[in-house]
């Protein structure tokens, strides 16, 4: 057992706890207040119990855009996560190509979200936009303001586009770090290109790889900004993802205690999520120190 | 207290997050006396005490929240059968 001999480390976190307190854990007392009580005035509050709860789990349009944003989060892993190690993978190692790559590349994480938006909202419009108008010429019936799919599909793509550079830049990363010996290795037994990636480095990757995929997740689930501008949830509700639906609840009709309780279930989501990556980041991290 | 009112406090809420900071201290205390070594149980994964104390309470408020949207029944009933899942973690997780 390892003896404290020291407690300074307390005094030294007290600063993070404090901001961490203010910040989270008084709000969310707050939220968790108001998620079992009807709220009327400042001064005009009654409890009703879990009758927010109850509302909320049995209602449709929030099954509706839960199965939406679980959808949209599993597109955006499974296309993202494979295309960011392909870009790695075809990135040059060096020199000045490399760096020049890794600048463009990196390019659109630099832009705000809501700018991302506007490019996407003007890029795929059928009058003037670039995309929109050549889809158009090309006789494809393109309309991601009339069409949901065309607009899911746009919201998508926007995604990729906007933060597939990230696991790009993650894996390249990751791949720098293997030492030259592994390829030494896999040359003197004669690997093939493939066995090199199976058996190199996908398992080298897996650390960086695991935390690529809890960001994109946690981003993804919590994705707001993006679809509001280009869509605004529509057409109908086809690209209304959670955040949006609790926006619209919590601001739109001010609805306090639905959205209260409706935050809680979506934070309990987030927290499940969040302990199953982290076991698994901590089941990773024996495997990347093994023996050699 | 006319400072704590925007928070719009209620004795159950008051009483749950009363009952998380006891726990804390608690697990603390616990920890501090006899320090928790980490084992595999029927869990798929190794765990600490507090590991299995937040897997429990996550379960258990996922067990109260599917009570809510799929039955009609009174919630302690709910409550009841977390509390017990809460335990079987703690033993046996």
């Amino acid at each position: 057992m390892l003896k404290t001999y020291n407690n300074k480390a307390w005094l030294l976190v007290l600063p993070v706890v404090l901001c961490v307190a203010f910040s989270a854990i008084i709000p969310l007392m707050t939220v968790v207040n108001y998620s079992v009580q009807d709220i009327l005035g400042p001064d005009q509050k009654v409890f009703v119990g879990t009758e927010w709860f109850q509302l909320v789990m049995r209602d449709p349009e929030l099954h509706a855009a839960l199965g939406r944003q679980v959808l949209f989060s599993a597109a955006v892993l499974a296309i993202q996560i494979p295309l960011g190690i392909l870009l790695a993978l075809a990135l040059p190692a060096t020199g000045w190509r490399s760096s020049l790559s890794l600048v463009l590349l990196a390019m659109p994480l630099l832009i705000p979200q809501n700018v991302v938006g506007t490019i996407w909202q003007i890029y795929g419009r059928g009058d003037i936009g670039l995309a929109g108008a050549a889809l158009t010429k090309l006789g494809v019936n393109y309309n991601y303001t009339g069409n949901s799919m065309d607009a899911w599909l746009t919201v998508l793509v926007m995604d990729i586009w906007h933060w597939t550079p990230l696991i790009a830049l993650l894996a390249f990363a990751g791949l720098r770090a293997i030492p030259e010996a592994y390829y030494q290795a896999a040359r003197i037994d004669g690997a093939s290109r493939f066995a090199v990636f199976r058996f190199i480095q996908l398992p080298k990757l897996r650390g960086v790889l695991l935390i690529g995929l809890l960001l994109r997740f946690m981003d993804s689930f919590m994705i707001y900004t993006e679809p509001f501008v280009l869509t605004g949830g529509g057409p109908g509700n086809a690209t209304t993802f959670l955040s949006q639906y609790l926006t619209q609840k919590a601001v739109g009709q001010f609805d306090l205690g639905p959205a209260a309780a409706f935050s809680l279930i979506y934070f309990l989501i987030i927290l499940l999520a969040c302990f199953v990556f982290y076991s698994l980041l901590q089941n990773a991290g024996p495997a990347e120190k093994a023996p050699h | 207290m006319e400072s704590l009112a925007w928070m719009a406090w209620t004795t159950p809420v008051a009483i749950f997050f009363s009952s998380v900071a006891l726990m804390l201290v608690g697990m603390t205390l616990w920890q501090i006396k006899s320090p928790s070594i980490a084992r595999r149980g029927f869990l798929p994964l190794t765990t600490t005490r507090g590991d299995r104390l937040f897997l429990g309470l996550l379960s258990a408020a996922y067990i109260n929240l599917a009570w809510t949207g799929l039955t009609d029944l009174h919630q302690w009933f709910a409550a009841g059968i977390a509390f017990v899942w809460l335990l079987v973690v703690m033993r046996w997780g």
